[in-house]
């Protein structure tokens, strides 16, 4: 493992920011750590840099405890949320600087410098000043200091997290291409559940200093661990229920489950493409609340009778109007019966 | 942190705990009662008093001529603001002395204003008055105008649109936010009229003593060390009260402003009220600031062929051991060395202050290093006489007494300018440069020097200038065969006879000319041309 923290605690006083946290990076692997702000996730990659000492626990890269080693020993890169880039240098001598801190020779640092501006889409640029640089290509800049003295681990803290969305969208799938191409072992932080599953091999949700579930992007997505994660990744319809065979009672009614569901008293994930709207003389009796525009579909807001709210996805053609009756039925594909 | 402790304790805590012992120990034996003995003598409670209220009246008196100054300089835009804020700001620097002996040219025996009306001022308090005013016109200016000129106006506009009228918005909104400065303003200048020493020892004559004159004549003229111990007491302990207020007031400016750029709150005056006041704060600044260094220059050319400068360089003045220009050489190489060892001391404290997660052990060293700026020179000066002439540490007959003693004095200048700007540097750039590979040697290099020279230099321009000036504590310490340029003028102005005050005429320009220098060099450096000091 090109990375391990095994039990990485970080306190606060009484506060635990993080809890006894495991984490395996192999390398190659582009791993995107998912929460809430407040969830510590910045704390984790501060750890990992050597810029917050732990209270309990270890951090090894290639096998080799970081203990007392300190963050400019560490060989790691960080790329800041905010990006810090060196405001009394211009953008070639922001790029540099690693390779200045590591000895490099001035023919070699310059080389290096036009290399990395050209791959992050900047060629030229570097007798610019940062100040006059807009916060796409600022982010590009501190994205090439990082990468410029060759990190064997480059992390991300909020990468795109100051970028308008559409700029996000692009740059996302730039730097999937770009990190694939130099086969970089990327550990990312981010809020955002789009860019953490566009970015990574492996997604961690975090959640109070713990890892509340790891897997891949599409387990994620398909298996929720628990609620908390279900509703962080943007699900609403999430309900108890006790399952029994093929089926579980819920306040929605009878849902159909998928095979082999574990029984008993559980919560359940219904994802609103699994709500289907059906004449309102059939199935379960709800009244549309709200429309909200989604691109490519509409998300209807459903009141049903003495039960929660529901959010069903629906063509943008067939969705009915706010105030209309209509009737719900459910599709055992689209609901997960979580942990 | 190790390093300024160590300064401090040793030049400052040891000799202040040396005065403390000298004025209430008797035979071995701690005496309380000698605080009530001493301050019971009839002499002495003149003298209390009348410090107290000749601080109470000059700050009031420089409160009503200044703050009108502070917004002209703060709202109103005109040819040569710049020059002129920095010409206001030289008296600041200038040393006490030259301040002193520009008033007594200026309202004194033969002064201008006795030769044109035969009015002489010099054996009333006015002329200490005038002189306080003159010497804190650049606080008031500075800090309460540096505040106002980044109020959003908008704020009154407000105000303005809620209903309020001119007046009632600006005394609703403008005011509650500037109390603060003002406060601290009048308190800054509270705390240097209260321990005013050159101005007072020169124009005060036998009639007039503030505390620290005082407990300068108790020890050099009467040699009453114990009382002018326990006077030091007094002092210090009203200083302290001074500072903590001045603390608290910190604290209370450093509620959220809405604070613009200072540049765009500033207009052309319109109309002939506002062409007026303008009008007023310039010959205000021409009479009071200007007038008075006029008349020393002028005064230094009585002589034909700059004769007063002339006999700076003879031996046979018979005032010292040595010609009086060497004085200058005496200073200015006092002040190096002062300025190296207040940048040093300052520096690393302000680095450490600047900390983060600096522990509030450290922050109370803060408040801590500003005790030698308000405590007054004399109290530095005495202490470093009673404490510092004895086994194991005598430094008496070496000449880093005086650096010592003026870098103390310098220290709060220099941390009170590095510290904002060291407090502003992103602890987070730190931290991108450590990833990077930098060790913490060199992120200090590569980070903070670049950002923070600016600074230092400034900081480094004032200490300079405020050991070239430094009075009260050298004048305790200076050998006689190494007089530095305050202490001889002082001391050709205690001899009779016109060559003599002619020649401190002479001393007196030439200290302003180089203060003068520094300062206006410093103008350029500074960054922020709102700042206070």
């Amino acid at each position: 493992m090109l990375l391990s923290l095994e039990d990485a605690t970080v306190r606060f006083g009484e506060r635990a920011v993080l809890d006894a946290v495991g984490l395996d990076v192999a390398e190659h692997e582009i791993v995107c750590v998912l929460g809430p702000s407040g969830s510590g996730k910045s704390t984790l990659l501060r750890a990992v840099a050597g810029l917050q000492p732990l209270t309990a626990g270890r951090v090894l890269l290639d096998g080799r405890d970081q203990a007392g080693v300190p963050a400019h020993r560490r060989g790691v890169g960080l790329m800041f949320q905010d990006h810090q880039l060196f405001p009394q240098r211009d953008v070639g001598g922001n790029v540099a600087f690693g390779l200045r801190m590591h000895g490099a020779a001035k023919g070699e640092q310059a080389e290096r410098v036009r290399e990395l501006l050209d791959l992050v889409g900047l060629p030229g640029a570097g007798r610019r000043a940062v100040g006059s640089l807009s916060g796409g290509e600022q982010q590009r800049v501190a994205l090439a200091r990082a990468l410029a003295p060759r990190p064997r681990l480059l992390m991300l803290d909020e990468p795109l997290g100051q970028l308008d969305r559409s700029l996000r969208e692009r740059l996302v799938v730039e730097l999937r291409e770009l990190f694939g191409r130099l086969g970089t072992t990327v550990l990312a932080v981010t809020h955002d559940q789009g860019e953490a599953f566009a970015l990574a091999d492996r997604v961690v949700v975090m959640r109070d200093g713990r890892i509340a579930q790891s897997g891949t992007p599409l387990e994620v997505w398909k298996h929720p661990a628990d609620e908390f994660v279900a509703r962080f990744l943007g699900f609403d319809n999430v309900v108890e229920g006790s399952v029994a065979g093929q089926f579980a009672v819920t306040p929605w009614g009878k849902l159909p489950v998928p095979e082999g569901a574990p029984q008993g008293s559980r919560t359940l994930l219904v994802r609103p493409a699994g709500v289907r709207l059906v004449p309102a003389d059939e199935g379960l009796r709800c009244t549309v609340t709200a429309r909200a525009f989604k691109g490519t579909h509409v998300a209807v807001h459903l009141q049903p009778p003495d039960a929660p709210r529901l959010e069903a996805a629906c063509a943008l053609r067939e969705a009915p109007a706010v105030g209309d009756t209509v009737g719900v039925e459910f599709d055992a594909a689209e609901i997960a019966v979580l942990g | 942190m190790a390093l300024p402790v160590a300064f401090f304790g040793v030049f400052f805590a040891w000799p202040v705990a040396a005065i403390v012992a000298r004025g209430l120990k008797v035979e071995g034996v701690w005496r309380f009662g000698r605080i009530v003995d001493v301050l019971g003598q009839s002499d002495i409670r003149h003298v209390l008093w009348f410090t107290t209220w000749q601080a109470f009246a000059s700050t009031a008196l420089t409160l009503a001529i200044a703050l009108p100054g502070a917004y002209v300089f703060a709202r109103y835009d005109f040819p040569g603001k710049h020059v002129l804020r920095a010409v206001v700001t030289v008296p600041f620097v200038l040393p006490t002395v030259v301040v002193g002996t520009a008033f007594l040219a200026l309202v004194g025996r033969g002064g201008l204003l006795d030769e044109l009306w035969g009015v002489r001022l010099d054996t009333t308090v006015w002329a200490i008055l005038l002189a306080h005013v003159f010497f804190n016109y650049a606080v008031v200016v500075r800090t309460v105008g540096g505040l106002w000129a980044q109020l959003d106006p908008r704020q009154e506009e407000a105000a303005r649109m809620l209903g309020a009228s001119p007046l009632r918005a600006w005394r609703r909104v403008t005011l509650p936010a500037l109390a603060p400065a003002v406060a601290a303003a009048a308190l800054m200048v509270f705390l240097f009229t209260f321990t005013s020493f050159g101005v007072v020892q020169i124009l005060g004559g036998p009639t007039f003593s503030t505390l620290e004159v005082e407990i300068y004549r108790q020890t050099s003229e009467i040699f009453d060390l114990s009382t002018a111990a326990v006077l030091t007491i007094v002092q210090f302990v009203a200083v302290g009260a001074i500072l903590a207020v001045h603390a608290w007031t910190v604290r209370w400016r450093e509620t959220a402003l809405r604070l613009v750029d200072a540049s765009v709150t500033s207009h052309r005056p319109r109309g002939a009220r506002q062409w007026a006041l303008l009008a007023g704060v310039l010959a205000t600044v021409l009479v009071l600031l200007v007038l008075p260094l006029a008349v020393l220059v002028q005064r230094s050319l009585g002589a034909p062929d700059f004769g007063y400068y002339r006999a700076l360089t003879s031996e046979d003045g018979g005032t010292f051991l040595v010609p009086p220009i060497e004085a200058i050489g005496n200073s200015l190489e006092y002040a190096l060395a002062a300025t190296g060892i207040a940048v040093l001391i300052g520096g690393l404290a302000a680095a450490a202050l600047a900390r983060r997660d600096a522990g509030r052990l450290v922050r109370g060293f803060d408040a801590l290093l500003m005790l030698p700026l308000g405590v007054s020179a004399v109290t530095v000066g005495f202490g470093f006489l009673i404490a510092l002439d004895k086994p194991p540490l005598d430094l008496r007959s070496s000449w880093i007494l005086v650096p010592l003693a003026q870098a103390l004095v310098g220290v709060p200048f220099v941390v009170r300018t590095m510290l904002p700007v060291l407090r502003a540097v992103d602890g987070r750039l730190r931290e991108a440069a450590a990833v990077l590979g930098a060790s913490p040697w060199r992120v200090w290099r590569e980070v903070d020097l670049p950002l923070v020279r600016r600074a230092a230099l400034v900081a480094a321009g004032f200490a300079f200038a405020v050991s070239l000036g430094e009075f009260g504590a050298t004048v305790f310490i200076a050998r006689p065969d190494n007089p530095t340029l305050p202490v001889a003028v002082a001391r050709l102005l205690g001899r009779p006879g016109d060559l003599n005050y002619g020649q401190a005429m002479a001393l007196s320009t030439i200290l302003m000319v180089v203060c003068a220098v520094a300062l206006l060099v410093l103008e350029r450096l500074r960054t922020d041309r709102t700042g206070e000091f």
